[in-house]
């Protein structure tokens, strides 16, 4: 029988695709109920109303797939709450549509390419902070860029890059490079200075996106500042 | 004006408004959009100081003397540029104006700077009303808000052919600083609505222009940066960066000011209180008082009492033909707002 943990497991698999970080640790996630009969209900909120329509609703789509992946789970209703396009959202959502039912003619397509730039982005915001944290550990370039996918850390940073990887068709054998460019090309020792500086950059856009949106929630639903706040 | 440890700062806001967004001006049938807005804008606010924090009554529009006293008397703000946003569709006078932007700074013609706006998607008579408007305002810029509705259209991009003709307008009636504000919505729907790559094509293009991207493209700081590296007639406008970050996430701040000082460099920064979302008195005060926390930033470019002067108001005064006095420039003759200095800080 999936109780409620596991919904809150399988929501904590949902990413905010801008921020690169869980729904559930970004609080987005503001009830979860799990009916005896196995029903779901998730309700989703987000730092402002105007939070951009498309990522919202990869983000309510993807957590009302996740649910649905659970077994013994029967009605699943993700509903988005407070937000200026959630009619349109939570229709096509109820209706099982994809994004063109939520807002029809307003598309050109779904959502792919958009997902998949995104996890670029992250993909490199990643391997940034793993690289600078090697650099820091006293490791050189050579060393560096010469580390394969099986020197990868057993942690969440470095389980997250595996994820991109697979999401975005990069190799990600234990042979394999551990730092690539977006495209799946490995980094030369020489450019490596250079790929870190725009990498952290990318980093810290979506480090400082993320803390904007933590706190504009936290000041939205008058919650407290959560524990990110103190490690930032 | 603004004086700490025997340094006088220039202090000119590029990014401040006066609205109205009390109940008695939203839209019919639009209340929630009108409502939703001003919260959410009320919501940035909490990211300030507490003792900064104001009622959301005292927040839904502004008197002028209000507006004086937090810009003139305690903001320490020389010149400021109002930047309209009009929200029609959600607020019946509009949020805020050029029309309500100039009833205030007829009260202060010297220091207060009203920008217009255009919106491509009005077409002719679009074209012509920013004829009128820059003949009635004496305009020198305009606030473009990409995302903004207009019946039944979910916002526009820069190089949209419909764009040409009013950038064309915009040349030929000295209009020449472009402030861009990326939103939410722009159809399509499927596409990054804060994607740059628009200002980088019109930037290339209109030579003439200068392209202040507010917000520093956030939530797209890296495309931002990216491309104005690129691109020599390409600003940085400070606001919401200042306000947002540097007293909620003063480690985040550090980062963001430390890539802009690194990519953009500090000729090409732009201070913005975006008041009345924040009043600028902590802001300027802050930024003067502010450096990098610790040595963990030392790969950033050094910010310095003249990168804070040229930020907080000489490159803005350069842009803008605002005359500074001569004890308030910089004292070894440096060029604020050089377009040529627009290649990194240090070299890649």
């Amino acid at each position: 029988m999936t109780d409620r943990a596991h919904v809150l497991d399988a929501l904590g698999t949902v990413f905010d695709p801008e921020l690169d970080e869980s729904i559930t640790s970004l609080r987005f996630v503001t009830s979860c109920d799990v009916s005896a009969d196995g029903d779901v209900d998730v309700r989703l909120r987000l730092p402002t109303p105007q939070c951009a329509p498309n990522f919202a609703f990869l983000m309510a789509a993807d957590a009302r797939d996740a649910v649905r992946r659970l077994p013994e789970v029967r009605e699943v209703t993700v509903v988005l709450e407070d937000h200026y396009t959630g009619d349109e959202i939570n229709g096509a959502l109820g209706r099982g549509e994809a994004f063109a039912g939520a807002f029809p003619g307003e598309t050109e397509g779904e959502l792919d390419a958009l997902r998949e730039l995104f996890h670029r982005k992250a993909l490199v915001a990643r391997q940034a902070q793993l690289c600078d944290a090697w650099l820091a550990a006293g490791a050189t370039a050579e060393e560096v860029t010469a580390r394969r996918v099986s020197d990868l850390p057993d942690e969440p940073g470095a389980r997250r890059c595996r994820e991109l990887r697979a999401h975005l068709g990069i190799p990600s054998e234990g042979d394999d490079p551990a730092l690539v460019r977006p495209d799946g090309a490995p980094i030369e020792a020489g450019d490596l200075k250079h790929w870190l500086r725009m990498a952290s950059l990318v980093r810290t856009s979506l480090e400082a996106n993320g803390g904007i949106c933590r706190s504009l929630l936290a000041v939205r639903y008058d919650i407290d500042p959560d524990p990110e706040e103190v490690a930032a | 004006m603004y004086e700490k440890d025997g340094e006088k700062y220039f202090v000119m806001d590029t990014h401040t408004h006066f609205w109205d967004a009390t109940p008695e001006n939203w839209v019919k049938g639009a209340e929630e959009y009108a409502e939703g807005w001003i919260n959410c804008f009320h919501a940035y606010q909490g990211l300030g100081p507490a003792d900064t924090h104001w009622t959301i009554e005292d927040f839904q529009t502004q008197t002028p003397e209000r507006f004086e006293k937090d810009m003139f008397e305690d903001g320490h703000v020389d010149v400021a540029v109002f930047q309209p946003t009009y929200l029609k569709e959600w607020y019946t006078t509009g949020f805020n104006t050029t029309e309500m932007d100039n009833e205030m700074a007829a009260r202060h013609p010297d220091r207060l700077i009203v920008n217009g706006r255009f919106d491509p998607r009005d077409g002719d008579p679009g074209l012509r009303q920013l004829e009128e408007d820059a003949q009635k305002f004496g305009l020198k810029g305009v606030k473009l808000y990409t995302a903004e509705w207009n019946s039944g259209s979910r916002g526009y991009k820069l190089d949209d052919p419909i764009c040409e003709p009013f950038f064309e307008k915009c040349i030929e009636l000295g209009i020449k600083n472009i402030h861009v504000h990326k939103g939410p919505t722009i159809w399509p729907l499927d596409k990054d609505a804060f994607d740059v790559a628009d200002v980088d094509k019109v930037a290339t293009r209109y030579q003439e222009l200068n392209f202040i991207v507010e917000h520093v493209g956030l939530p797209r700081i890296e495309d931002f940066c990216f491309m104005a590296t690129q691109e020599r007639n390409v600003y940085a406008g400070l606001a919401v960066v200042i306000g947002g970050l540097m007293h909620a996430r003063p480690r985040f701040f550090a980062k963001v000011m430390g890539e802009l000082m690194f990519w953009v460099g500090e000729d090409k920064m732009l201070f913005g209180a975006d008041y009345a979302i924040w009043e600028p008195k902590w802001q300027v005060e802050g930024l003067v008082a502010w450096d990098y926390p610790d040595e963990t930033f030392s790969d950033y470019p050094a910010f310095t009492t003249e990168s804070k002067k040229k930020i907080l108001g000489l490159n803005a005064a350069k842009l803008y033909d605002v005359k500074v006095p001569q004890e308030l420039q910089l004292s070894n003759g440096g060029t604020p707002a050089a377009r040529d200095d627009s290649q990194l800080v240090e070299s890649r």
